[in-house]
């Protein structure tokens, strides 16, 4: 009696479980960087003078290098989703090297970025303006570790005898990479980019 | 995945076999503890709620003893207990305001919500939908395993010098950010517990979307499906924005930031008589830094990012009860659901409304009265879709065939209770009227007609109603009647009144009214509110003591014990893992009861029309005249 049953059949929306799942989760995160960001825009209307100031200390070099060095990982995120799907094993593995390269070279300016405020005296605590320079970023960044875990995680499988051949959890955390990527277009302009010239 | 579902099906087959039939397939630590199985993280929401529920319970009796005979000791308990809580057996003003902030996090956070939503969303999906799981089994004992840590997280305030969380269940700065590390717990614990509720919310919503039965279209889901649909896209949107303001808060206790701590704030004025011993000391240390800032945070943001959630949440904890009530209500009323679509789409309308109304919660906050009044004009729209829902439920039985089973009750006192906290809730929508009772005993009773008299009847009616598919016995029902008897009398007994201590001014979260002389009249009223408290919550035992009752020896459950249509009681009577035994076909939406062409009184989804074939007893005699064709 149990043979034949054909209750977990294809998905109803044609889009994979963990796909249809990511992008839901995606809209939640959508929402967690909204309340930072109205947040933001509420105590920037309060204390406008001091924002101007505040963003003109930042290093837009330094954000202006991840902003390249971040889409340029998108590009190769997606090249590498692409070649798996076409079976070019040694190109989705070069890829997706690529991308988890740019993830600590991402990090790594980050670090240095923070580094140079600690030692100028710029800290979370400084004025209201660095909180959220702080808090964002951080939690920005976070979400790029936890995008280069699992992606580490397949690069290692890729090299084992098995290899890793699952394209759509590759595409699965290719749409968070993107996510990430976007939030940091939202981030470099409202923090480093947006404040009356002087 | 695909042996994972090899695996389903294979110990499909040893279902009839009982419980404890495929030991040999999975440990007794993945099947119990650890599992995958919707069944089994379902129960184990349940039984952690109801832990919360008695400890919540507890909390509010506790308070209510101190409203009640204000300095005398708690009887049985009062002497033991450690005196950094209790002086001479009576609860401190200190321990009193931990009490009753945890009181409403742990009813809110562990008991409605995991109840509501974890428990039933869990539950009712894969099965109500036809399918054999979740669409990701994982990611859902996550999000359960969680739920106990966040909570003793959160328990464990108590045991700190400076003691729980005291702020409220709401955590306004600046009192929140600058209170100790009972508020860091509290704090944390609420992002743990809001995390695990997106995860089960994303993975309710990719169930509903991507694993229905065969034929089950989404206007053919039983209205417990469309509730708690609406119920995962509040939580998966809302949560969120509660742990961005979380994240700020803890930074402001933390980092010494001031994203909601006002500038210049007296706080930790050396001078500040009021202030005492290490508070003074970290208060200090802030201001030392507000000195060095140029800018300062609003209290006021936190409110608005902490109500951007948390009224959301209150549909969250209603409208899974909105659905259930409304699948009891059609199958004990042998009656089709009186207007399936517009339960539908009012429940989305109330979704809608319920992220555009937060402000209502803030007519006292110094917010722009300007704001104030759209926030009362689409807060008082709120109460269409409502209208709409409680009328549909009164056209469903009325006229009906009812069966005054349990579940049943339970839904009808659900709607009773929630007609009078929502009318109440318009009295407080109006900005005028708020102003006066913002604060009172009014708003507690209010909370309650809804939260308890609205949600926790619409669980119980749900316990009572799946039970007999949870576990395969039916719940004893004289017992059932005497546990809704006894809770619904002494609820509005408890609740009631404090409709008419709010009204006469009596602050909602005061440790001591009676020392304002207008209060002391109400003394009486209060301890006839506790007595009433105290049976309330000791009625609550019938249910448990019914749960072990017939767990042991309650009567076997038949497979479609209530003679409903929805494909949950296609399964087995105590389905195992994978859920049914046959493929599913859905024909027909869920609320065909009372059919004309028919002998019986109900027509389940998933029986084939009667001009094809099939082997059942229950099918028809042929006859022409049977076919739609007007």
């Amino acid at each position: 009696m149990s043979s034949g049953l054909s209750l977990a059949h294809e998905p109803v929306t044609k889009v994979a479980h963990g796909k249809l799942a990511m992008w839901i989760f995606l809209a939640s995160e959508i929402m967690f960087f909204t309340g930072f960001f109205g947040a933001f825009i509420v105590l920037r209307n309060s204390n406008l003078e001091l924002f101007s100031h505040s963003a003109a200390e930042l290093t837009k070099g330094y954000a202006l290098l991840n902003t390249f060095i971040l889409i340029g990982s998108s590009l190769t995120m997606a090249l590498s989703v692409l070649n798996l799907e076409k079976g070019n094993i040694g190109k989705f593995k070069l890829f997706l090297g690529l991308t988890i390269l740019c993830g600590f070279g991402f990090i790594i300016v980050k670090t240095i970025e923070y580094t140079t405020k600690f030692s100028h005296h710029i800290f979370p605590w400084t004025n209201v303006f660095f909180s959220f320079y702080f808090l964002m970023t951080g939690f920005h960044a976070i979400h790029v570790i936890a995008g280069m875990i699992p992606m580490t995680f397949m690069f290692i499988k890729a090299f084992t005898k098995k290899g890793y051949n699952h394209p759509v959890k590759v595409e699965t955390l290719g749409l968070y990479w993107h996510f990430v990527d976007l939030v940091w277009i939202f981030l470099f302009p409202v923090l480093y980019l947006i404040f009356p010239a002087h | 995945m695909q042996s994972a579902t090899a695996h389903a099906h294979e110990t499909l087959g040893h279902d009839s076999h009982g419980d404890h039939a495929h030991h040999h397939d999975v440990s007794f630590i993945r099947k119990y503890v650890f599992s995958t199985d919707h069944k089994v993280i379902a129960k184990q929401f349940m039984l952690a709620s109801l832990f919360f529920l008695f400890v919540g319970g507890l909390f509010a009796l506790l308070i209510r003893w101190q409203l009640a005979f204000p300095g005398e000791a708690i009887p049985l308990i009062g002497n033991i207990l450690p005196d950094t809580w209790v002086s001479d057996g009576a609860v401190t003003a200190n321990f009193y305001t931990q009490l009753l902030t945890l009181h409403g996090t742990v009813m809110i956070f562990y008991v409605i919500i995991p109840l509501a939503v974890g428990m039933f969303g869990n539950f009712c999906i894969p099965l109500m939908i036809g399918t054999d799981d979740m669409a990701l089994p994982r990611l859902n004992m996550y999000s359960f395993w969680l739920v106990p840590p966040a909570g003793l997280i959160m328990l464990t305030g108590f045991f700190f010098d400076s003691g729980a969380a005291a702020a409220g269940w709401t955590g306004y700065p600046p009192l929140g950010p600058s209170s100790g590390a009972g508020q860091t717990t509290w704090l944390i614990s609420l992002f743990l517990i809001g995390f695990s509720s997106i995860m089960g919310a994303t993975n309710y919503m990719a169930t509903i979307l991507n694993k229905r039965a065969k034929g089950l279209e989404m206007f053919q889901m039983p209205l417990t499906i469309w509730a708690l649909f609406i119920t995962a896209i509040l939580i998966v949107l809302g949560t969120p924005v509660l742990a961005a303001a979380i994240s700020m808060q803890l930074a402001d206790q933390y980092l010494h930031t001031s994203f909601f701590m006002p500038d210049n704030l007296l706080i930790g004025a050396p001078d500040n008589s009021l202030l005492t011993g290490s508070f003074v000391q970290k208060g200090n240390e802030l201001l030392e830094h507000k000195q060095l800032l140029g800018g300062g945070g609003q209290p006021i943001l936190w409110q608005h990012l902490f109500w951007f959630y948390s009224h959301p949440a209150v549909y969250i904890m209603i409208l899974p009860g909105m659905g259930i009530v409304s699948d009891v209500l059609a199958t004990f009323a042998r009656k089709p659901l009186y207007g399936y679509k517009a339960m539908i789409f009012a429940i989305m309308a109330i979704g809608f409304l319920g992220f555009i109304v937060w402000g209502h919660h803030m007519f006292q906050s110094g917010m722009n009265p300007l704001l104030g009044t759209t926030f009362m004009l689409s807060t008082i729209v709120i109460a269409v879709p409502s209208a709409i829902k409680i009328f549909n439920w009164l056209g469903t039985i009325w006229r009906g065939n009812i069966r005054f089973t349990s579940a049943n009750m339970n839904a009808l006192a659900f709607i009773a209770t929630f007609i009078i906290g929502g009318l109440s809730g318009v009295f407080m929508a109006s900005a005028p009227v708020d102003i006066y009772i913002h604060d009172t005993y009014f708003i507690v009773a209010h909370i309650h007609y809804v939260l308890f008299g609205g949600a926790l009847f619409a669980i119980f009616s749900g316990i009572y109603y799946w039970f007999p598919k949870m576990y395969g016995k039916m719940l004893n029902e004289s017992l059932g009647r005497k546990h809704f008897y006894w809770s619904f009398i002494f609820f509005n007994l408890t609740f009631y009144p404090m409709h008419l201590l709010g009204v006469g001014g009596h602050m909602r979260r005061i440790y001591n009214p009676y020392i304002y002389e207008f209060l002391q009249q109400y003394q009486p009223l209060n301890q006839f509110i506790t007595v009433a408290a105290i049976i309330l919550g000791f009625s609550q035992f019938i249910l448990i003591f019914n749960i072990l009752w017939s767990l042991k020896y309650g009567k076997k459950a038949p497979r479609n014990p209530w003679q409903a249509n929805s494909l949950e009681w296609a399964a087995p009577a105590h389905p195992g893992h994978g859920n049914f035994d046959t493929d599913i076909q859905v024909y027909r939406g869920p609320y065909e009861f009372s059919h004309p062409d028919r002998e019986t009184d109900f027509y389940p989804q998933w029986e084939k029309p009667k001009d094809e074939p099939q082997g059942d007893e229950k099918a028809v005699p042929e006859t022409k005249e049977h076919s739609q064709s007007a």
